[in-house]
């Protein structure tokens, strides 16, 4: 077995201390009851609390239990929230861009669409939440696998099936148009997962911005794109519509 | 494009209407654009005060406080001022009733909230040897608690010297659209005292084809003339804005709030129809210029009228609790984190295992009308989990629409062709889901899911000039979602029996109805 970390050792004794007893304790009872020198002790509390994990009470000068320790256990991200939260930013999305609209998370090695906001033609479409789309041919696919390090391992183990002549089936190749996607914070899907189909998509993170689904939209190449590429405006309106997602679930602007 | 959701690349086309929606859990202000579309939005919720079993009340002081500071938020996130604001609509939680000093502009009580059931025994003393209908052909409404009269009658009973200053002329009666409009427009410098037809007409005091205070029902109820704001119609300039962000912006619509989405779902037509899933839900279906009486527990209603106009008249089917079933859920229970929630948990398990929820925690409303019901949870075996009591609370929400699509077959006959949907539920697919199924129909929820302020943004923007008819909010209509029906008929008819069976099991748990 490996050797210990002392100082995480350390760390977590302090953490236990707080945890138990008294809700708030002094840097002296704190340094006493573990058994450390007043310095080292402080050390182990200012970046326990510079990581969120300890507060220190301004008026006291005492140290208790961070916000951040109650996040970690409860960090995931409800898809149905997830939903209410970017409802109205898609309608919007789907507006502006005259295209249907899509949102999507990681599920089971694959894409989850959870939400789809029709194109705004009154055209008969069908509801398509509940459908898988492949993470490797697809634009929230590649925003996923891009930015989320789980949905990269899950995409990077995929079969890469070929799904039409123009979808990557080639990993490596895959992996450095993420590459590219992760610089310029998009990705796009030209026909690769359905003939003459383009979509656009940009990621939307949470307050810690940990990626937590994706956006998009999709339509016609004719509609979408402006020769090889998507219009500018369309990519625009998609990544505006994500940064207002992640506001929305507690993201700084960015 | 993305261009015109810039402001800075515009200036000459920024020109938008503010929407005020006072609401029954918070008060919001949006800004919508000529396109319809939301440019900034800003909430604040306000404080639910429950002093008693059945008694719901709000602070009018801190909603007034709310309003101004949501409409300045909503101004600064779209990056605009009151000469970018042509004008301002309003909507509100309607029957909330209000009495207010004159000259202080002080609330004399908390306003009585639609859902307090403090007037039952006064509704039924009021009905005498008729009964619930006794005002029902002049203003379409049953005797409940529901409705603002018998509130303002209870509170001059009950505070002490008020029916004295009442009579004097000392105070003003308003729903929430009045209080805010008296506020805005000066309050005690000035302020207009005015109400809508569609507020107007959940007050039980008011003729609905006359569209005047009907003085034989207000003598019968006991309320002074002198209190009743002015009735005009939704949809004109009342005064201007004085003082705060909007000073000199017109005040120019107020609308209840379910009439307000039904005019934002731009149903303008006989036989179209919007459901908006809140707190409660609300059905309402355009009937024209008619006024049809319901003998299948409906009310009738005035849908909206647009200035001068002729008034367009609606059926209302009412269900008290929807998404504040979800609420208690997640607050009195703790069974979900948050309402989104509820979805997850129902979505984990194939059916509702037997298990049906009625939650008629203030009596039932459409089309039973019972105050003497109270929630049942039926079938329950040791099979039943918690997931499939969350999936009977989304039922319970698609079986109610059900009960009251079918009477306004009965009252109107008109089929539903498709039930147009709006509010905040709607973002539960499983949810939309249901009701399509239970109802056999198309259920469709427009791109602009915000329709009750949206409908106030409308009247507002017709009354100055912004948009010239309503055929130019029709083209600003579109569709965001369809779900279509999935369900096996022979199951629907036996779920529907069982839904049936648990609601007769609340009735008849208080005493008071015998």
């Amino acid at each position: 077995m490996a050797r210990s970390i002392q100082s995480l050792e350390r760390a977590a004794a302090v953490l236990r201390l707080l945890a138990g007893g008294e809700r708030r304790l002094g840097l002296s009872d704190i340094a006493s009851a573990i058994g450390l020198a007043k310095a080292t002790t402080h050390g182990l509390l200012r970046t326990l609390q510079q990581e969120g994990f300890v507060e220190q009470d301004d008026a006291s000068g005492k140290y208790q239990l961070g916000a951040e320790l109650l996040r970690l256990g409860n960090s995931y991200l409800d898809v149905h929230e997830l939903r209410a939260r970017a409802l109205v930013w898609t309608d919007d999305l789907a507006r502006s861009s005259g295209e249907s609209a899509y949102l999507g998370v990681l599920h089971k090695g694959g894409v989850l669409i959870v939400h789809h906001v029709f194109r705004p033609d009154d055209s008969r479409q069908v509801l398509e939440v509940g459908a898988m789309h492949p993470l490797h041919s697809t634009a929230l696919g590649k925003v996923l696998a891009a930015f989320d390090p789980v949905a990269h391992n899950e995409a990077m183990e995929s079969d890469f099936a070929s799904i039409t002549a123009a979808t990557v089936t080639e990993p490596a190749a895959y992996d450095r148009e993420l590459a590219g996607v992760r610089a310029r914070g998009w990705a796009s899907d030209v026909g690769e997962t359905w003939e003459g189909v383009a979509s656009v998509a940009a990621p939307i993170v949470d307050r810690r911005r940990m990626p937590v689904g994706a956006v998009a939209v999709t339509g016609a190449e004719e509609r979408v794109l402006d020769g090889s590429e998507p219009r500018s405006a369309l990519v625009a309106a998609v990544r505006d519509c994500a940064r207002a997602v992640s506001r929305d679930l507690g993201a700084g602007r960015f | 494009m993305s261009d015109a959701q810039d402001p800075a690349l515009t200036t000459e086309s920024r020109e938008y209407i503010a929407a005020i929606d006072q609401g029954t859990t918070s008060s919001r202000c949006i800004v919508f654009d000529r396109d319809g579309r939301i440019v900034s939005v800003e909430q604040k919720e306000h404080e639910q005060i429950f002093p008693k079993p059945g008694w719901v009340e709000h602070d009018a002081k801190e909603i007034w406080t709310n309003v101004q500071e949501v409409v300045a938020g909503a101004l600064a996130k779209a990056e605009i001022t009151k000469e970018h604001v042509k004008a301002i609509g309003i909507t509100n939680q309607r029957e909330t009733t209000l009495l207010w000093d004159r000259t202080t502009g002080e609330p004399v009580h908390h306003a009585i909230v639609w859902q307090d059931t403090r007037t039952d025994a006064l509704c039924r003393e009021l009905g005498r040897n008729v009964g619930q209908d006794r005002f029902r052909r002049e203003t379409g409404l049953p005797l409940a608690s529901y409705f603002a009269g018998p509130k303002i009658r209870w509170l001059l009973d009950n505070v002490e010297g008020l029916r004295e200053r009442a009579e004097r002329g000392e105070i003003l009666f308003g729903t929430m659209d009045s209080w805010v409009i008296w506020n805005l427009t000066g309050g005690t410098e000035g302020g207009v005292h005015v109400t809508d037809v569609t507020n107007a007409s959940r007050t039980m005091l008011m003729n609905l084809r006359t569209l005047r205070w009907e003085e034989r029902i207000c003598a019968s109820i006991g309320v002074p003339m002198e209190l009743l704001p002015e009735i005009r119609s939704s949809s004109e300039v009342y005064g201007h804005a004085k003082g705060g962000a909007l000073d000199g912006v017109p005040v120019a619509s107020a609308l209840g709030d379910q009439q307000a989405a039904l005019f934002g779902q731009t149903c303008f037509s006989v036989g179209e129809a919007k459901s908006t899933y809140g707190t409660g839900t609300f059905l309402l279906m355009n009937t024209g210029h008619e006024a049809i009486n319901s003998y299948a527990g409906l009310v009738t209603t005035v849908g909206y009228r647009i200035g001068d106009q002729q008034p367009v008249y609606a059926l209302e089917g009412s269900i008290a609790i929807t998404g504040a079933l979800v609420q208690w859920m997640r607050d009195q229970m703790g069974l979900i984190h948050s309402a989104a929630e509820i979805e997850t948990l129902a979505s984990s398990v194939e059916d509702n295992g037997g298990a049906y929820f009625v939650p008629a925690f203030s009596g039932l409303f459409a089309p039973y009308w019972r105050s003497d019901a109270r929630g049942v949870i039926a079938g329950l075996t040791r099979y039943v989990t918690k997931a499939h009591i969350a999936r009977a609370v989304l039922e319970a929400t698609a079986w109610q629409t059900r009960e009251i699509v079918d009477a306004m077959h009965k009252d109107s006959g008109v089929e539903l062709t498709s039930l147009k949907v709006d509010g905040g539920m709607t973002s539960n697919n499983l949810l939309m889901q249901k009701i399509s199924d239970f109802l056999d129909a198309p259920v469709v929820r427009p791109m602009v899911s915000e329709t009750t302020c949206l409908g106030a943004a409308y009247a507002a923007g017709l009354a100055v000039g912004f948009w010239s008819n309503v055929e130019d909010l029709r083209a600003n209509w579109r569709r965001a979602a369809e779900w279509t029906p999935e369900m096996d008929p022979a199951e629907r008819d036996r779920e529907y029996q069982f839904w049936l069976k648990a609601v007769q099991r609340t009735m008849g748990w208080l005493d008071e109805e015998g």
